[in-house]
């Protein structure tokens, strides 16, 4: 699946959920999933500051493809980390470095991702870009 | 200017006159518990905004024709609203600011240059940051020394403490009058006479107490009194600083430019008198005739009634808050005014605001903008409701039913 397919699906995905209740409720679950980042690796380097909730962002690049690991202080912040990782994990730096994360209003989620927002996810996906542009520039 | 008469207290009709608490976010009926934050706005504000662009639009202090004439006049007479509401000597002493920030920002500068190297000030580890910024930049520029008066953990003064830090040194105490996070109500009639007796002033940071309580300047003596109209049913992008005719005077003015002075050539500039020597360029005319309006409202309500209202409404959410496992109400001082603070063991308050929003309810989550409070306290943020008199026990069953159900979501 490339990363307009992974976007495609999890718009799907949310189109069973009736209410905004319903819609956390399954993000809530998703950051409750998502793999923790152990404390000795939440470093001031890794760490994204909202002035809400904070972000810790671990990225490496092998063969050719970039991997994430995220992790939030805040459940929800988390959850909706979940997804961007799964749309952005295992892909070129090349088309993370010009993704268009469309999804993420599709699914109405878009306030979590304004400048006003302040928990550090905006924060962490210029970050996420960044490090693909650094990884395309050195090769 | 026409004069309304106080009602009885009745919360349903004061309802009526805020259009904004009558609509539906995500198809819930708003229930607004963000007013420590900001305050909706009376049909007599609204109708006068739109009156004042609409028929009276004009520039002021300046023009020879109608328009700026009538513009000027109700201008002034919303000082002097303000001036009587407030129980100040002489509408001179009515300064209009930006807003409690910015009047903090013109004492720290005004009457702050008149401090000298190791001259105190005085302030609480409950301040907002934006009684806290301003001195700090003043110690730098100046050389004075910050000292802070610590708190319980209740959230109340330790008054035993600010009689130690008060000293001849002391040259200035600047203190919230309510707390924006805890709500507790400090006893500033005892610190205004005590800061009194060793010759410093007293700044009352009133932002989060004109909305909740009737204040009177005079009885209080304090020589300087700031807060928002936003906070107080105004427009946003106004607000006072009152202070004393003889130490306002003394001031040298804070920002030159139009309206702030008598004459200028390019040798020398005189300024202009009292309010006119703090007010440069074109101020924001509309905010000040419909801050005058937010206090004619005011004038309408029996306020001893809104504020016993407000502290019953603060008493039922906090003992059935109490009940929640894990939930800790933070500030719990014995004089407190209606904001419930709270943090859950093991739940970002950012989640729990974020449920609740999507509930219909505006609560507001975060530091609060007092950092070393939280620091105090160990936690991250809390979830802040404050309410205003316009809220109802009804709206407050609702908000209780909605925190079950985000803590059954994020547990």
């Amino acid at each position: 699946m490339n990363l307009i397919e992974k976007q495609e699906e999890i718009i799907q995905e949310f189109e069973v959920f009736d209410d905004w209740m319903e819609k956390y409720e399954y993000i809530i679950d998703l950051g409750k999933d998502l793999p923790k980042i152990t404390e000795t690796n939440k470093t001031e380097d890794r760490l994204i500051e909202g002035c809400q909730s904070r972000v810790w962002l671990d990225s490496n690049f092998r063969d050719g493809k970039m991997h994430f690991t995220a992790d939030s202080d805040a459940i929800i912040t988390k959850g909706i980390i979940g997804l961007l990782i799964r749309v952005l994990d295992g892909e070129e730096p090349k088309s993370i470095a010009t993704a268009d994360l469309f999804f993420i209003s599709k699914i109405g989620l878009q306030e979590h991702l304004s400048p006003t927002r302040a928990n550090g996810l905006l924060g962490m996906v210029k970050r996420l870009k960044l490090e693909a542009i650094k990884h395309i520039s050195a090769s | 200017m026409s004069n309304l008469e106080q009602k009885p207290f009745n919360v349903r009709e004061i309802r009526e006159e805020f259009p904004a608490l009558r609509q539906q976010v995500y198809g819930k009926n708003l229930i607004y518990f963000d007013n420590g934050a900001t305050s909706q706005k009376p049909k007599l504000v609204l109708d006068a905004i739109n009156l004042f662009y609409s028929k009276e639009n004009a520039n002021i202090h300046r023009g020879v024709h109608y328009l700026s004439q009538r513009a000027t006049t109700d201008y002034e007479a919303a000082r002097q609203r303000i001036q009587r509401y407030l129980g100040a000597r002489k509408s001179e002493e009515i300064i209009f600011t930006k807003g409690t920030t910015d009047s903090i920002n013109l004492v720290a500068f005004s009457f702050g240059s008149t401090l000298s190297a190791g001259d105190e000030i005085l302030i609480s580890a409950m301040e907002h940051h934006s009684n806290i910024v301003p001195w700090q930049m003043l110690c730098e520029r100046q050389g004075c020394v910050l000292k802070v008066v610590p708190i319980n953990q209740r959230g109340e003064l330790i008054m035993d403490e600010f009689d130690q830090l008060l000293s001849k040194k002391t040259k200035l105490v600047s203190i919230t009058h309510i707390s924006n996070t805890l709500g507790t109500i400090n006893p500033v009639k005892e610190i205004i006479q005590k800061a009194h007796a060793v010759g410093a002033k007293v700044l009352i940071d009133g932002a989060q107490s004109i909305q909740h309580m009737h204040i009177n300047v005079k009885e209080l003596d304090c020589d300087f009194y700031v807060f928002s109209s936003h906070k107080v049913f105004g427009p946003t992008g106004i607000g006072v600083l009152y202070g004393k005719e003889d130490i306002l005077y003394r001031m040298p003015p804070y920002q030159g430019g139009g309206d702030m002075i008598a004459r200028v050539t390019f040798e020398r500039t005189t300024y202009n008198e009292l309010p006119f020597k703090f007010e440069a360029g074109t101020p924001h005319i509309a905010g000040g005739i419909c801050l005058g309006k937010a206090f004619e409202f005011l004038e309408t309500i029996d306020m001893e009634a809104a504020e016993r209202h407000e502290r019953e409404l603060a008493k039922y959410a906090e003992d059935m808050l109490d009940t929640f496992e894990g939930l800790q109400i933070i500030g719990e001082a014995k004089n407190k005014t209606s904001v419930v603070s709270f943090s859950v063991k093991g739940i970002h308050p950012f989640d729990i605001g974020t449920l609740l929003d999507k509930q219909g309810i505006a609560v507001r989550t975060g530091h609060h903008c007092t950092q070393p409070l939280m620091d105090f306290y160990g936690i991250p943020g809390t979830v802040r409701a404050s309410f205003a008199f316009y809220n109802t026990k009804q709206e407050i069953d609702t908000f209780v039913e909605a925190v079950e159900r985000s803590l059954s979501m994020l547990k």
